[in-house]
């Protein structure tokens, strides 16, 4: 039921994603078969939206099994340092093989992002202190060094806007054939739909997976895979989406619980929703300019979250 | 049968466990008892392979706990302890489920079903069962978990320090239903307690532990004695009977 109507709200933001922009198309162009509109339409603003909802569903799905897997409801790409990571990944490919082709780009950023939660990982379970807030800002400093190393190579090249300019994910720049790497997170959301039920094992705890026979080990480093690939994928494509891995499992949980069975489908859809909000949000405030994404993400995200840890105290 | 052979563990220099021979009985409860520090709960992990020992084998049914295949142990045996309590947003009947994981890991069979009615039913629970167990009262927290152990349906049950937190009222509750499991349900259970008379009322068999060592293994009525339990627990320890149980007092 609730994913019948979240299924359906994500249809309508998704067809007045296609219809908002600086051109005018209207739904008659289509009918009149209107060349010139449906090539804009196919070329821009299709995988502007098929972009936007995997990276609103990869985004997501990654904060639920980050914070299943470390047991913290405060463990996000965004405060793990697994976006600094990916953007250092990118870095690297700039200073050393720019030329080369897309694939070993993703490559690249895919191998940082794992390192680093690997690194994450082992740091979490060295800390005895586990309190909620304590985790994630460690995340915060682990995310901070990596992000200041990346920094001092950048200007020291000088390519200090190029690397800024992924600091703010943004999908303005989305044309066919420049953004098809981010269709590689699918099949990592699809195997953490499948493992939902496993994940939430996971999210018990060590001795509590155990006791029920699952192996530990080798689910959390499916978790890790499926995190990596699915946020160096959105990296790539848009730049960094904060917060979102953030605030839309937790709000989902607080609503209606962590059985992943059971809520997994509603985090992906209202991640995927959320993402569309903002992104029209974005391109409607200052029209016809655009805000980027990461601005509008942030503004709303920093709001929600601040609401959420107040209401846990 | 649960067989412990030679089993040894040490942290750094510091030795937990030395030699540890036993077996347990079927169908019965057996307590761990000792000082803190004695090992009790490190021979329970260790039987229920969620710690590594150093030396030595735990043998279930005659084949070692490591030759198991995860699942396979998962059906016969399970532990519940203080530490694992679950964070997680889960009502009663979605905790008591996941009991069944060892068996049918993501669809729940009508035998699952069945098993899991059946464990709420147990637990005295059917009322709360949609309530978030993270809303739930210490006591009733203690009972969901026994809820999914016993769904999982194992032979052989482990607890550790079940009653930590718990009140009085509780506390009997908790070891009456255990007393059923071992009498009604046939379930092996091994238990870690710190309080002797609960040791005493509810329990077959009692293991004595000191210092890491099997000090006394034994019938309860031959281990409530006042001088195996001043042996064990360095302070003297008045036994007198009430209503045909022994009822220990250290208040001295």
């Amino acid at each position: 039921m609730k994913t019948l109507v979240l299924t359906f709200i994500l249809l309508v933001c998704s067809v007045l994603s296609l219809f908002v922009g600086v051109a005018d198309i209207s739904i008659a162009d289509i009918f009149h078969w209107n060349a010139e509109k449906l090539a804009l339409i196919s070329i821009s603003r299709i995988p502007r939206t098929a972009a936007l909802i995997l990276a609103g569903v990869g985004m997501s799905v990654s904060g639920v099994i980050m914070q299943q897997m470390t047991q913290n409801k405060f463990v996000s790409p965004t405060t793990a340092g697994t976006l600094e990571a990916a953007k250092m990944g990118l870095l690297i490919f700039l200073i050393f093989i720019p030329t080369a082709g897309s694939a070993i780009k993703m490559m690249l950023a895919f191998l940082f992002t794992f390192v680093a939660s690997l690194i994450f990982l082992a740091i979490v379970r060295k800390i005895r202190y586990r309190n909620m807030v304590f985790v994630p800002l460690v995340g915060l400093m682990f995310g901070g060094i990596i992000g200041s190393i990346s920094t001092f190579f950048a200007v020291r090249l000088n390519i200090v806007q190029d690397t800024n300019a992924w600091m703010m994910g943004d999908f303005s720049g989305i044309l066919q054939g420049r953004y098809e790497m981010i269709y590689l997170s699918l099949p990592a959301i699809i195997i953490t739909y499948l493992y939902a039920n496993k994940f939430t094992v996971v999210g018990m705890g060590e001795d509590f997976s155990r006791n029920l026979g699952l192996n530990y080990a080798a689910i959390m480093n499916i978790g890790l895979f499926c995190v990596s690939l699915t946020v160096s994928a959105v990296v790539i494509t848009a730049g960094a989406i904060p917060f979102l891995g953030l605030i839309v499992p937790n709000v989902v949980s607080l609503l209606f619980g962590d059985n992943l069975k059971k809520t997994l489908p509603l985090v992906a859809l209202s991640g995927a929703i959320f993402l569309l909000l903002c992104d029209i949000a974005g391109r409607v405030v200052i029209y016809p300019y655009e805000v980027p994404i990461g601005v509008t993400v942030s503004i709303i995200g920093a709001v929600i979250f601040l609401i959420l840890i107040i209401r846990k105290r | 049968m649960i067989e412990v052979k030679e089993i040894s563990k040490h942290y750094g220099k510091k030795i937990v466990l030395d030699g540890v021979d036993l077996q347990f009985p079927r169908g019965k409860i057996t307590s761990l008892i000792g000082s803190n520090g004695a090992g009790k709960s490190t021979l329970l992990s260790i039987v229920s392979r969620l710690l590594a020992q150093d030396g030595g084998v735990v043998m279930v049914d005659g084949k070692n706990v490591t030759d198991y295949k995860n699942k396979v142990l998962a059906q016969r045996l399970s532990i519940l302890k203080q530490s694992n309590h679950v964070r997680l947003k889960l009502t009663v009947r979605e905790l008591v489920s996941f009991g069944r994981f060892p068996y049918s890991q993501d669809k729940l069979t009508d035998e699952d079903k069945e098993k899991v009615d059946r464990a709420i039913r147990f637990l005295d629970m059917k009322d709360i069962e949609d309530a978030y167990i993270d809303e739930l009262s210490g006591g009733q927290k203690q009972r969901a978990y026994m809820a999914m152990v016993v769904a999982q349906d194992t032979e052989y049950v482990l607890l550790d320090e079940p009653l930590n937190n718990l009140d009085m009222k509780h506390s009997v509750q908790t070891m009456k239903t255990l007393r059923r499991l071992a009498d009604e349900w046939e379930k092996t259970i091994i238990i870690v307690l710190h309080d002797i008379n609960f040791a005493s009322h509810y329990s077959d068999y009692i293991v004595a532990l000191k210092d890491g060592k099997v000090k006394y293994c034994d019938t309860t009525d031959n281990i409530i004695n006042e001088k195996v339990l001043e042996d064990v627990f360095d302070i003297a320890i008045t036994v007198s009977e009430f209503n045909q149980k022994k009822v220990c007092n250290y208040f001295v």
